[in-house]
């Protein structure tokens, strides 16, 4: 979809730069003059959300790191001293805190577009796989930033994750032990994770390049699915879309400020205020949030080793998820059949999360085990069968036809 | 170039011997390299120093329990009770998710001297609790006996016999 470019440089300085490193030249044809689907809804707005996010994190990030200190006797009193003492350090933690979560509300919502508007399939397999990987590294950087308050969620959390390691034969302990540089989560732990917190955003920073440079290969899906056939299908991305991108953050930040103003630990745990201590651990460890569907997951099974399995299965499963999807149809408004199984699947989502806070006794076991089974069966039997055995519907022609179909006649 | 230097699969001339040495140097001196940045994050001389430690029991009375912090990590010392100790005895070994005889697990029967992390992953237990009236960790939900052993959950072993000796009567050294 790249085609000619149209850049066009006005001064003489532009025209000296344009032949030495034509730097300007990319950014028009990548984010001015782009040629975007026309008919892209406001589900498309979450990458522009997303990078907000990632800017927000790296900024709040460098300066928390102004004033904290990554030593198990300091980190708990200087996280207080930020909050206390520094000018505006409650306001940068909250942001960074809270914005944590937004990153991942926005990711996944991010994700959930993609799944629905069939976004992985080809020619994208590698920008979705792309995506997978910065989800990856989203949960990576969030659970160790969750370790540097040390509190006690934060040593417990960090125990219970490094043990995940453990469960590996034969070779596990001593995985372990390197991760923690002793044995047991403690100082050395909290140092390397600072450093590895500091580092993972930069990292995350360098995927999205190659994810947009994925994304502007074949050019933007849409809400149809139907390849862009023509120029009457794109207008540029700019105004329309750094209108509409704009629009949509500017919603979202007042979500984004609701909770750093008026609800700043709400998404948080009180357990993590409580400074940590490695001989008592608090009666319900729950991971963040965002993290919860695979906690369930990790609980259902009665067997260490498969839990760990299981829970890293269910991320990886989305690597595979283009050449797991048979069906040819992108989109879900062609997909009858799917769309309910897609719902479903929502659904499913939704209640091992809610399983994941549950205490892991009884009716909970029972309903994070049915829950685990669907999930998996979504991906391996679902999704696989679906396309083989369902009839999508009429697809238009081009982009351009259902939305002409739609406007009354004049 | 000559005739004995055309390389067939049989016969490899000598710029193949070369490629083969080098590269396999290169690799020798790469992974002499990684090694140190890797081992870095193993326990340094600091850590490994605070290995071994001695508790004093002698204020321990029959029923009670004491936990002391070793190599970071909490290590349950209980002087357990007759009931304790017989309920411990009368389980079949072999009916154990990890079989392991009670005796086995202790030096003296009424000293219990265990590293106090869930096997599964490595909360701590809470003492006379659970099903067994010995350990349960409130986090997944194992359940331990008066000897430690796993009974009921997802961890896997026992909980961690650590090496330990009696200095004396009422002193052991942990490590």
């Amino acid at each position: 979809m790249s085609g000619e470019s149209t850049y066009n440089p006005g001064t003489g300085f532009t025209q000296w730069l344009d032949t030495r490193l034509p730097i300007l030249r990319l950014a028009h044809d990548s984010f001015v003059d782009y040629p975007t689907p026309k008919n892209l809804n406001y589900w498309w707005t979450f990458g522009g959300i997303l990078t907000f996010c990632l800017v927000t994190q790296i900024i709040t990030g460098i300066i928390l790191a102004m004033h904290y200190t990554p030593h198990v006797d300091f980190a708990f009193n200087s996280v207080e001293h930020i909050m206390r003492d520094v000018n505006y350090g409650w306001l940068i933690r909250y942001i960074h805190a809270n914005g944590a979560s937004m990153f991942f509300i926005a990711v996944y919502i991010h994700m959930f577009r993609g799944l629905y508007y069939g976004s992985y399939k080809a020619p994208r397999e590698v920008l979705w796989i792309l995506g997978v990987v910065i989800y990856l590294l989203m949960m990576a950087a969030a659970f160790m930033g969750y370790v540097l308050p040390w509190g006690q969620m934060s040593l417990w959390g960090a125990t219970v994750i490094t043990n995940l390691f453990g469960a590996i034969p034969l070779i596990g302990e001593n995985i372990a032990i390197w991760l923690w540089g002793g044995y047991s989560v403690d100082n050395p732990t909290l140092n390397r994770f600072f450093s590895l917190h500091y580092l993972i955003p930069f990292l995350i920073f360098g995927v999205v390049i190659l994810h947009i440079w994925a994304l502007h290969v074949p050019g933007n899906n849409n809400p149809t699915g139907i390849s862009v056939k023509s120029k009457q299908d794109t207008v540029p991305f700019h105004p329309y879309y750094t209108v509409k991108d704009g629009f949509a953050l500017s919603l979202f930040l007042i979500l984004f400020s609701y909770f750093i103003f008026f609800a700043p630990n709400v998404l948080g745990h009180a357990d993590n205020y409580i400074q940590a201590n490695p001989l008592v651990t608090p009666a319900h460890i729950v991971p963040e949030w965002y993290l919860l569907p695979f906690y369930a997951i990790l609980r259902a099974v009665p067997d260490k080793l498969g839990g760990v399995a299981l829970m890293f299965g269910a991320i990886f499963v989305l690597f595979l998820l283009p050449w797991l999807d048979t069906s040819k149809v992108r989109s879900a408004r062609y997909r009858p059949l799917f769309r309910q199984f897609y719902v479903l699947f929502i659904l499913d989502c939704l209640l091992l999360g809610y399983l994941g806070a549950q205490p892991a006794e009884g009716i909970y076991i029972v309903l994070a085990r049915i829950g685990t089974i669907y999930y998996f069966a979504h991906f391996l039997v679902v999704l696989p069968v679906l396309g083989l055995v369902e009839k999508p519907k009429a697809i238009p022609e081009s982009i351009s036809e259902p939305v002409l179909a739609a406007k009354p006649a004049e | 170039m000559a005739e004995q230097d055309k390389p067939t699969a049989e016969q490899p001339n000598r710029r193949d011997f070369l490629y083969l040495a080098t590269g396999a140097f290169a690799a020798v001196g790469v992974a002499n390299v990684v090694w140190p940045l890797v081992h870095q994050m193993n326990p340094d001389a600091s850590v490994k120093a605070l290995a071994s430690i001695e508790v004093d029991l002698s204020s321990v009375e029959t029923g009670q329990s004491i936990t002391v912090t070793w190599r970071g990590k909490p290590v349950f010392i209980r002087r357990r009770t007759e009931a304790e100790i017989t309920e411990a005895r009368a389980v079949a070994v072999t009916d154990l998710p990890d079989p392991q005889g009670d005796a086995e697990r202790v030096q003296k029967d009424e000293w219990l001297v265990m590293v106090g992390i869930c096997t599964h992953l490595g909360c701590v237990p809470l003492g006379q609790s659970g099903d067994f009236n010995g350990w349960f960790c409130p986090c997944h939900g194992s359940h331990y006996d008066t000897s430690g052993r796993i009974r009921k959950g997802p961890a896997p072993k026992n909980l961690e016999v650590p090496a330990y000796e009696f200095v004396n009567d009422t002193r052991i050294k942990i490590g």
